[in-house]
């Protein structure tokens, strides 16, 4: 009895450590390149570390079962007749509904930190202010962040390709170019079919929908060419539909601004 | 009035045709019906399978360079739109349900045989019509979610023959789902109360609850979307001030329940194949039929989740993450129970025991990256990536799909009077189980480094991954030789089976193999405990 318990206990803390140490070493995420990507990694960290605990013991339980309780050849007559264990299940009904509110009050902090639930400060005062109603994606500015906007971008898309206008300079490019640690606002509108913004290394993603303007805010932090991909299928040649963000320093990202500003300002 | 109905049964019977030839007639005998489904639901998901292979091999390159870029986006929308509506929901539900419902409830065919027959009969034609629009002005090539404006602006009439395929098999569903529900509430043989019910048909029931409830949703939704394609009016086009968001709620109302539609009956038939393969009583059975109804009840309540990136609100994804969070909770109780059903008993280590531990294993898989997603944060950096390919694929094929192979091992004896081979059919497991990982593990990690679903081309550092995942996808296509040739060697000189060859209790095997046309000789038996398995001399206080 005392060994079939410390056998027990034994595999129990081995998958927790072989979950954890998995959960620690393995990488299966991009680069980190934006104030949300070390934000979302941590998320990423908790539930895989979750994730293989209970993966893992499962899948023992159910291969164990599968070899210790094997019908022996020639073996007649049933296993035992037991009809349920309501302490059992009263356990394993706690215990996944704590942890699934842990993970939902856990995410509600990331959401938060990422910006997700500022948004509720100031719709009103949005739909108020413009005529036209603007959904918006995450890192949603409030009132006090506005003013902090280093940089907003008007992006459209179609199918397929994505445009970004900058209202200051009054130009369009085919690549978005933004200054490294500022924060940055676009504007986005579809003019056909939905598309959808997405930076991997960033962990963003944000719908750009027809007739519906979405707002998406972010922070790179990481100097480099990143692919801004579209994820939502636009059309034949939706896997081509790609743009490229360019993250530089302050001084590179003012003097293309500058070349640009000047030989397209009469566009 | 079950009496009248079976009196009128008896006497449409009588015309039907004997014989192989029955399965081509228009039957009202659920057994035939049953099976009509089934082989008909098969060679549809052998075109399904067949598109799949035609898209892993194009993604084994990173260029497009095997299909032209408009023709493999029509073979990823009838891919998905045949294994869900013409595979999966058919079978899981019509077919097993069909066959088992009435034996279960102690009925000699279900409440409304005409309609049943009706209701499989729209299923064969929608889905050639379906097929068939490949070859008019292409097919639709939308996706499967049809989202607007982009299925407005595709070419229109395969985008119309899809619509008009997709309602007829949506009605199709609500036929069914009518027939269950009145079946298991009102043709019950005198005495067997609800709670002595076999598993399965609770998970029929409360299926069948959400297909009434919602799938009339999907309906109105594609009837005003043909509208807006056909009469240019303007309820998603948003140039005529439609919203096209509004499509995405009325979409996702249905089809998240869908998914429910699709593994509720696919937990009932684990519930039924378990206790017999292990020699015990189904562990919990008050808690599973809670847990069902619980599932339900949620189900109906976490569709926009599939939306969080389609600017809805941050109180909306908030309760749309709990709400599906939650629904971890009830399934994760149906999963202890199973694993505690083989907990202590005597198992046979067969082909319907080991396709259903595989599903165990790859649904708890599927159910954790399904949390994972729930979350709207961690859903924003993958939503319409491959991890989300990965995850649904490891809870329709991994979950259901595995169910399906296992109930056709466990009921084929029941069906035909013949064994299936053993060695064959544990060839079958292992070579599904390792081709489907090997297809779809992988593609979590393309999904987290930046590949995006329905491409098909794709940057040149997830070549080797993609690879590994089309050589699963080969192994997949491979098993279902061993498969087929079973079947065909069984049929022609299989082992008999005997009526009972399992020794399990439920109903349908309490008359012989293959079962007469009124299911029982004489009265149908009253099975007070389907369940009832396990040694009498059990002494609970002794410990194992």
């Amino acid at each position: 009895m005392l060994y079939k318990n410390i056998y027990l206990i034994l595999i129990i803390s081995c998958v927790f450590g072989i979950s954890f140490w998995i959960g620690f070493n393995v990488n299966l995420l991009p680069a980190e390149a934006s104030i949300n990507a070390p934000i979302y990694d941590e998320l990423f960290k908790i539930l895989f570390i979750i994730g293989l605990i209970i993966f893992i013991g499962m899948s023992i339980a159910v291969i164990y079962s599968l070899f210790k309780f094997k019908r022996k050849k020639d073996e007649i007559g049933d296993g035992i007749a037991l009809e349920g264990n309501l302490s059992l299940e009263i356990i394993w009904t706690l215990i996944p509904s704590i942890i699934v509110l842990i993970i939902g009050i856990y995410s509600y902090n990331i959401y938060d930190r990422m910006g997700g639930m500022k948004e509720l400060n100031h719709s009103h005062e949005m739909i108020s202010s413009n005529t036209e109603k603007i959904w918006a994606g995450i890192s949603q500015a409030s009132n006090k962040d506005i003013a902090n906007i280093n940089l907003s971008v008007e992006v459209s898309a179609m199918q397929f390709a994505f445009l970004f206008n900058y209202p200051k300079g009054e130009f369009v490019s085919g690549e978005l170019h933004v200054p490294v640690d500022q924060k940055v606002s676009m504007r986005m509108e579809s003019k056909d079919v939905i598309h959808a913004f997405w930076v991997p290394e960033f962990r963003i993603k944000q719908d750009i929908i027809p007739g519906q303007p979405t707002i998406l805010n972010f922070t790179p932090t990481k100097v480099g060419k990143y692919p801004i991909i579209c994820a939502e299928l636009c059309g034949p040649y939706h896997g081509g539909m790609r743009a490229s963000i360019i993250v530089e320093e302050e001084s590179d990202y003012k003097d293309w601004f500058n070349k640009n500003k000047k030989t397209e300002v009469n566009l | 009035m079950t009496i009248s109905i079976d009196r009128q049964n008896e006497n449409n019977k009588s015309l039907q045709p004997n014989g192989w030839l029955r399965y081509f007639s228009f039957s009202l005998d659920h057994k035939v019906i049953g099976i009509q489904y089934l082989v008909c639901g098969f060679l549809f998901y052998l075109i399904g399978g067949t598109l799949a292979s035609a898209i892993r091999i194009e993604l084994a390159s990173p260029m497009s360079d095997f299909l032209p870029r408009d023709v493999y986006n029509q073979f990823l929308t009838l891919h998905g739109t045949i294994m869900i509506f013409l595979w999966i929901v058919p079978v899981v539900n019509g077919a097993f349900g069909n066959y088992l419902i009435p034996f279960y409830v102690g009925a000699r065919d279900m409440a409304f045989p005409r309609l049943n027959a009706v209701a499989f009969w729209l299923i064969p034609p929608s889905g050639l019509m379906l097929i068939a629009s490949y070859f008019v002005e292409g097919a639709a090539q939308s996706g499967w979610t049809a989202y607007p404006p982009l299925s407005i602006t595709t070419p229109q009439s395969g985008q119309i023959i899809w619509i008009i395929s997709v309602l007829l098999l949506g009605g199709s569903s609500i036929f069914g789902g009518i027939n269950f529900i009145a079946t298991i509430i009102k043709l019950r043989r005198p005495g067997l109360k609800l709670m002595q019910l076999p598993m399965y048909c609770w998970a029929m029931l409360g299926t069948s609850l959400l297909v009434v409830l919602s799938t009339p949703v999907l309906a109105g939704t594609l009837i005003l979307l043909s509208f807006d394609i056909v009469a240019h009016t303007g309820f998603f086009n948003p140039v005529l001030g439609g919203n096209v968001v509004v499509y995405q709620h009325l979409f996702w109302f249905y089809s998240h329940p869908a998914v429910y539609i699709m593994v509720l009956p696919a937990f009932g038939l684990v519930s039924e194949i378990l206790p017999v393969h292990s020699r015990k009583p189904l562990f919990g059975y008050t808690t599973m039929v809670f847990s069902i109804m619980g599932i339900v009840v949620l189900g109906l309540v976490v569709w926009a989740h599939h939306m969080f990136t389609s600017g809805t609100p941050p109180w909306m994804r908030l309760f749309f993450t709990i709400a599906t969070s939650f629904i971890a909770v009830p399934t994760g109780i149906k999963f202890f129970n199973w694993v505690a059903t083989l907990w202590g008993g005597k198992i046979s280590v067969n082909s319907a025991m080991l396709f259903s531990c595989g599903f165990i294993i790859n649904f708890v898989f599927g159910g954790i990256t399904g949390v994972a997603l729930a979350q709207v944060p961690f859903d924003i950096h993958v939503h319409d990536t491959y991890f989300v390919v990965a995850h649904f694929h490891y809870i329709v094929y991994g979950g259901t799909v595995f169910i399906i192979f296992s109930s056709i091992y466990h009921w084929f004896p029941k069906v035909t009077g013949k064994m299936l081979g053993e060695k064959l059919g544990i060839l079958h497991f292992a070579i599904t189980f390792i081709g489907f990982n090997l297809c779809f593990a992988p593609q979590h990690w393309l999904g987290l480094n930046g590949m995006p679903r329905r491409v098909a081309e794709y940057d040149p550092q997830f070549e080797f991954v993609n690879q590994i995942s089309s050589i699963g996808a080969l192994l997949m296509a491979i098993s279902t030789i061993p498969f087929l040739v079973n079947i065909f060697l069984s049929v022609r000189n299989g082992k008999d089976s005997g009526d009972n060859p399992w020794n399990a209790l439920t109903p349908e095997w309490l008359t012989s193999s293959p079962p007469p046309v009124e299911n029982w000789e004489g009265d149908a038996p009253l099975v007070e405990e389907p369940y009832g398995y396990g040694d009498p001399f059990f002494d609970e206080n002794k410990k194992i």
